[in-house]
């Protein structure tokens, strides 16, 4: 163990070496690693944010649907129950029409029914005269005798 | 092993532990020394020019890399090489983090820059002992040098200079500061006037003085210690290479083993030197007691 100048000389040297580290090389990469934890925040920051703003996007989406189906059930209601709201009115006026044409075919029914048998009694008249005549093998005056017909008629 | 037939095995460890020293010598003047000898009468205004080169190399050359690296450092996704600085910086921060308490931006990069270029300079003890000397005396013998006389150590933190200049000045930088955070009565009354009070004075000057003074002596001596006992050891072994097949063969598997534990050795003094370098830091700037 002699020691020499080398003494000084490696302590120069090692003050050398540590004010350059000190310098260059410490702060930079010191810096580098700051500014990436400050980055990783961030990121990690963000992905957090998003992750929040999909959940809250999939809640508001979720109550459009809701609410979409909510419409679509009272519109389809609404259909269902104005469907059926013709559907009574239709039913209704065929009711009233039938009920109409009923009527009117009675009243033809009963038009025709007087007509007949207003004919029948004329062709009774006729038929009992003409029976009559051949009773009484003689001419019965018409005229005299309507009454008698018109009254037998009606008996009929 | 070339020099083994011509030389003794003490003259092998010898010319393995010797420096290459550049001084003034008093009877051959100016000059490489020739022996250790030499070395050693040369006194305190010589050089040793292996421990300096390559302790610069080293430095410089993963200093260079490191500034490389931050020039170009991004916060964004790092590449190769600067996440493997990163790795070392951060390590190195969490440590001063964890056992410095004050706020000083001097101490982390200190720390980074102690644990890096010790455990390059200490690295160096894993290239097989003969290898860097060998090629150095071959080359240096073109220029007709005896390569008997040329000397390259290449572990500069099995150098005591080294280690006692890296300690002296973290001992500095803690004098430094334990003046500047306490005061100079600050410092001086934490000397003189504890354990025992003002009147033990005596006794707390040698009991603190001591403590305060074994501080870069232990710090110097554990890691000179550990490099020069881990060098000798590879040395120890490489002698081994010339008794006999059956020698040489055993000799292979221990270096191979002393070089694996070699590894965590390395790793653990340049980190205990940095993590006590903080440590007495931290304890300078600590204003109560």
């Amino acid at each position: 163990m002699n020691f020499n100048l080398t003494l000084i000389g490696q302590m120069i040297s090692f003050g050398v070496f540590v004010w350059f580290t000190m310098t260059f090389v410490w702060s930079p990469i010191m810096k580098a690693l700051q500014d990436r934890k400050a980055k990783i925040a961030e990121g990690l920051a963000a992905a957090e944010r998003g992750h929040q703003e999909k959940a809250l996007g999939e809640q508001r989406a979720l109550e459009t649907l809701k609410d979409a189906k909510a419409q679509a059930a009272e519109i389809l209601g609404q259909a269902n129950k104005r469907a059926s709201e013709i559907v009574e009115e239709a039913k209704t006026d065929a009711r009233g029409e039938g009920q109409r044409l009923i009527l009117s075919a009675q009243a033809e029914i009963e038009h025709e029914t007087n007509r007949a048998r207003e004919e029948l009694r004329q062709q009774v008249a006729t038929l009992a005269i003409a029976a009559a005549e051949k009773i009484l093998k003689k001419e019965i005056d018409v005229r005299a005798h309507q009454s008698i017909i018109d009254d037998f008629a009606r008996q009929i | 092993m070339s020099t083994a037939e011509t030389l003794t095995s003490q003259a092998y460890i010898q010319h393995h532990l010797t420096q290459m020293t550049l001084g003034v010598h008093p009877e051959q003047g100016f000059g490489f020394a020739h022996s250790a000898k030499e070395a050693a009468e040369m006194g305190f205004w010589a050089l040793n020019i292996d421990t300096m080169f390559f302790s610069i190399l080293l430095g410089w050359l993963v200093f260079s890399f490191f500034r490389k690296v931050a020039e170009r450092a991004t916060a964004g996704v790092p590449d190769g090489a600067q996440n493997f600085v990163e790795a070392i910086v951060d390590l190195i921060d969490e440590n001063v983090r964890g056992s410095f308490s004050g706020k000083n931006p001097m101490v982390a990069p200190l720390a980074l820059t102690i644990f890096v270029w010790v455990f390059l300079m200490n690295a160096m003890d894993l290239l097989p002992v003969d290898l860097l000397p060998w090629l150095f005396g071959q080359f240096m013998s073109l220029f007709g040098a005896n390569p008997h006389h040329v000397f390259l150590r290449v572990v500069p933190t099995a150098d005591p200079n080294t280690t006692f200049a890296m300690a002296l000045m973290v001992f500095f930088t803690v004098l430094y500061y334990s003046v500047k955070m306490k005061g100079v009565g600050g410092f001086l009354g934490e000397l003189t006037l504890q354990p025992f009070g003002v009147w033990g004075m005596p006794a707390n000057i040698i009991l603190e003085g001591i403590s305060l003074l074994s501080k870069p002596v232990s710090l110097a001596l554990r890691l000179f210690g550990n490099m020069y006992a881990g060098e000798m050891i590879f040395i120890l072994i490489a002698l081994m290479y010339s008794g006999g097949t059956v020698m040489a063969v055993s000799a292979g598997g221990l270096q191979f083993v002393w070089a694996v534990f070699h590894i965590l050795i390395i790793t653990l003094q340049a980190f205990i030197f940095m993590v006590l370098t903080v440590v007495y830091l931290d304890m300078a700037h600590q204003t109560h007691h």
